[in-house]
């Protein structure tokens, strides 16, 4: 307050008034030079300042997602450097290029233009194979991606729409990857062509129509390959980018998960700010990627598209596959038996087909959404989660995801059939036998397996917790006993084995609450697939357990988990 | 009016025009038919060798007059091209019974024995003969023409990389690289197992030429991406980019998260 204040009586009034004080970013315009000037102008260094100070909780597994995006912008990059040569046009030409197999051969400007960027662009080949690469290891680490944050529960409230918007993201990779390697127009993409032409003509009544809509009169005609250049270069990358941003905004304004520990509470983030630690790290982590895609493609050779040949509508070629992530399609219509195709009132309806190539994609999609949402009904817990489950404290939700992923792995092994007989000298047909049984058997062992083993892991952390660490040190007392000597584990390790929530299946309720006033009831459906959901659920050690077993020592050696189990009920 | 133009309506004119007509045709049937390439011709005391040697070794399946038992089939017109193939990649002797004879780690006979085996089976009924080497190495060809061909007719089976194929029942394609051109043209010629017979009619000889030009080309060409993973496609490259790629890039993010501030 300054001194010469009183010049005027009414100044007097103000005498209690706090000194106006600096805006808050003047801290940041005190940088001056350009970071100022920019500031004082558009005004970032709050937002700027917000982000840098964000703190993101340091694992291993909450990097998968980052190698995704790491992947795409590899693509998005190699992708720009072949637009400039690719020609995306099914215009007819004879190759002169310095290929010699394929010198006076009659083929596509597609194909041409891409053998040109193969053999006579300097570094072409390279710029191909990354962006091949990339495509692939980006759908392979947004798988694990998704696998990380389904079996640690990330998609629990309030993420769900995270997740759902991450569903769409994943279906929308493959489809850009299958326009992609659809358009060199060699002889496996026209191939992949061919069969999505004739997967939409499986679809009922429109098929036909949708076929020749999709190709612009019938296959392969000239339109598919600007077509799906648009789609591949344009439509797809602007929704997965936009879609994208959309994933990584949520995931700040919503911060991060975290794995149980000491200190982390539901309510807080442990970890390190982004600048300077993840700055360095995420920045750091982009290059490791980008120069391991690098290295990848100019070691192994991928999509030789020469060695393939130009498309031709009578030729075709064994090996025939679509690239991994399109396997579990595949490999769905290779397992289909021929006899699901029927014919009535001079109309075919070809499930053998529609099934795997039309219904498959979408089913999985919608149930792989809806998850979250089942899961929440089923087990009746709608409150806000940022700390991770370890997957064998969930073990229904874990074998769930097991038992989906062994009918996933089944139908995309099921795509290498002939690869796998060749390479392994057996028969094709006893193969495809063996997956079409194992479709259907192997996820129901793989739920039984994996819920088993959830269980036994949460009892041996039980025992460890309630006994201690077993020393394989042998004791023998005064009067001549012999006992193994436990060590108690320290409170950090125990904290990891104790520190989740008790969990009860839901009950049926009447409809009515305490007071007899109408209440929605649980429904007998619900009720049951939450007993499944919850049955032989392990408790955490409660401190009382825990006190009662150092006090009474061997006298609760007895007790097993199962038992403690039992009693809680 | 001259003599010719005087005879034109003599009785014996259209007999004198059909057999000229004849005579033309047949000639130039002669001259440009395509001619089935072939190495050479057998003699007698190679034909009487021929025969010991298959008594003493092949003999067990096909019959001491090679007309086939119930394991081995008919040899009578298969010609001296099916022996040359079947024994000069060593698919016979089979060394054991299964769907089809595997290509042998080595050949069990020497040429001469072959060839002599080749002319006693030939002697049975005619077949298809050994070709000459104009035809079988390529030279010449063009691999163009052989590639569009060979994307035709053998890719579907063999693989457009040509790294063989499976068939039903644990048969299969084999794998064309390494290959001797020959083995390639009497293949095409003989169909042996479960392929194919591509005669001259239908793939004349010049066209194999080009074919196995397209195969030595491709071969030559090598693989100018790198390691080609068995030119298998898709199947391999995303079993490296899981293991491999997925392995070494969680590899470096756990690296990184094992790294304090």
């Amino acid at each position: 307050m300054s001194t010469n204040a009183y010049d005027r009586p009414a100044e007097a009034l103000r005498s209690g008034d706090k000194p106006v004080t600096a805006p808050p970013s003047a801290g940041a315009k005190k940088l001056g030079g350009v970071a100022g000037w920019v500031d004082d102008r558009l005004g970032p260094a709050k937002g700027v300042n917000y982000l840098m100070k964000k703190v993101f909780p340091d694992h291993w597994s909450f990097m998968l997602g980052e190698i995704a995006m790491y992947s795409m912008i590899v693509c998005l990059l190699t992708g720009v450097f072949l637009t400039f040569w690719f020609i995306p046009s099914a215009g007819h030409t004879t190759y002169d290029g310095s290929y010699v197999p394929l010198q006076g051969v009659g083929m596509s400007e597609a194909y041409a233009s891409s053998l040109k960027i193969s053999f006579d662009i300097k570094g072409g080949l390279l710029i191909r194979q990354m962006h091949h690469w990339a495509a692939l290891m980006f759908i392979v680490a947004l798988s694990a991606h998704m696998l990380r944050v389904f079996f640690t529960g990330a998609f629990r409230r309030p993420r769900e729409l995270n997740w759902v918007i991450g569903c769409i993201l994943s279906m929308l990779a493959l489809v850009e990857g299958f326009a992609g390697y659809s358009l060199p127009d060699d002889l496996l993409s026209g191939t992949g062509l061919r069969a999505a032409e004739g997967f939409m003509q499986s679809a009922p009544i429109i098929g036909s129509y949708l076929a020749y809509m999709v190709f612009d009169g019938p296959f392969p005609g000239e339109a598919i390959i600007p077509r799906l250049y648009g789609v591949h270069v344009l439509l797809l990358p602007a929704i997965l980018v936009g879609l994208f941003t959309a994933h990584i905004v949520m995931v700040a304004v919503q911060k991060h998960t975290q794995y149980p520990g000491p200190g982390r509470t539901n309510s807080n983030v442990v970890g390190f700010p982004v600048m300077p630690v993840y700055a360095a790290k995420a920045g750091g982590f982009f290059f490791i990627v980008f120069g391991f895609i690098a290295v990848l493609s100019a070691l192994v050779q991928i999509n030789a598209i020469w060695v393939y040949g130009p498309y031709d509508t009578s030729a075709v070629t064994a090996g025939a596959q679509p690239d991994w992530y399109m396997g579990f399609a595949d490999g769905a219509l290779r397992l289909l038996p021929g006899w699901l195709e029927f014919h009535a009132f001079g109309y075919t309806l070809s499930l053998n087909v529609a099934i795997g190539a039309l219904m498959l994609i979408p089913i999985m999609y919608g149930i792989m959404a809806a998850y979250p949402f089942i899961e929440a009904w089923v087990t009746g817990d709608k409150r806000e989660h940022h700390l991770l489950d370890r997957p064998r404290n969930q073990p229904t939700r874990t074998a769930l995801g097991v038992a989906a992923l062994t009918f996933y792995g089944v139908l995309m092994f099921a795509a290498a059939n002939d690869i796998m007989a060749i390479k392994l000298h057996m028969s094709i047909n006893d193969i495809t036998y063996f997956f079409r049984t194992a479709a259907f058997v192997l996820p129901v062992i793989a739920f039984w397996a994996t819920r088993r083993v959830c269980l036994s892991l949460q009892r041996a952390d039980r025992n460890k917790v309630l006994h201690g660490r077993e020393t394989g040190r042998i004791v023998r007392t005064a009067d001549g006993q012999f006992f193994e000597a436990h060590e108690p584990l320290d409170p950090y390790t125990r904290w990891k084995l104790v520190g989740f929530e008790g969990q009860q299946p839901l009950e049926l309720t009447s409809g009515v609450d305490a007071h007899g006033v109408a209440a929605p009831s649980n429904g007998k459906w619900r009720t049951r697939l939450s007993r499944f959901y919850f049955q032989d659920v392990v408790q955490p050690v409660t401190p009382a357990e825990l006190e009662a077993a150092h006090h009474d020592g061997h006298a609760t050696e007895h007790l097993e988990a199962g038992e403690t189990t039992k009693a809680l009920h | 009016m001259n003599a010719l133009a005087a005879r034109r309506r003599h009785p014996a004119a259209i007999f004198l025009l059909l057999l000229l007509g004849l005579i033309l045709t047949g000639g130039a049937y002669a001259a440009l038919a395509p001619k089935p390439a072939i190495a050479a011709e057998a003699s007698a005391g190679q034909v009487k060798e021929g025969q010991e040697l298959f008594k003493t070794n092949c003999a067990t399946c096909h019959g001491a007059n090679a007309l086939g038992t119930n394991v081995g089939p008919n040899l009578a017109g298969v010609g001296a091209a099916a022996v040359d193939f079947q024994m000069g990649t060593g698919r016979m002797p089979m060394a054991e019974p299964g769907v089809q004879a595997p290509r042998g780690k080595e050949v069990q006979f020497s040429e001469e024995q072959i060839a002599a085996i080749g002319a006693f089976v030939a002697s049975l009924a005619p077949g298809p003969a050994v070709p000459a080497e104009e035809y079988t190495t390529g030279a010449g060809g063009d691999p163009g023409k052989g590639g569009e061909i060979f994307r035709t007719n053998c890719s579907m089976c063999h693989n457009s990389a040509g790294a063989g194929g499976a068939l039903t029942r644990g048969k299969y394609a084999p794998k064309l690289t390494g290959v001797e051109g020959k083995h390639i043209y009497e293949a095409l010629l003989t169909g042996p197992q479960s392929m194919p017979v591509f005669n001259d009619d239908n793939i004349s000889p010049e066209s194999k030429n080009d074919l196995i030009a397209y195969l030595k080309a491709m071969e030559a060409e090598g693989n100018p991406g790198g390691m080609a993973l068995g030119s298998l496609g898709p199947v391999p490259e995303g079993l490296v980019a899981w293991v491999f790629g997925l392995g070494v890039l969680v590899g470096a993010a756990y690296w990184l998260g094992q790294k304090g501030a």
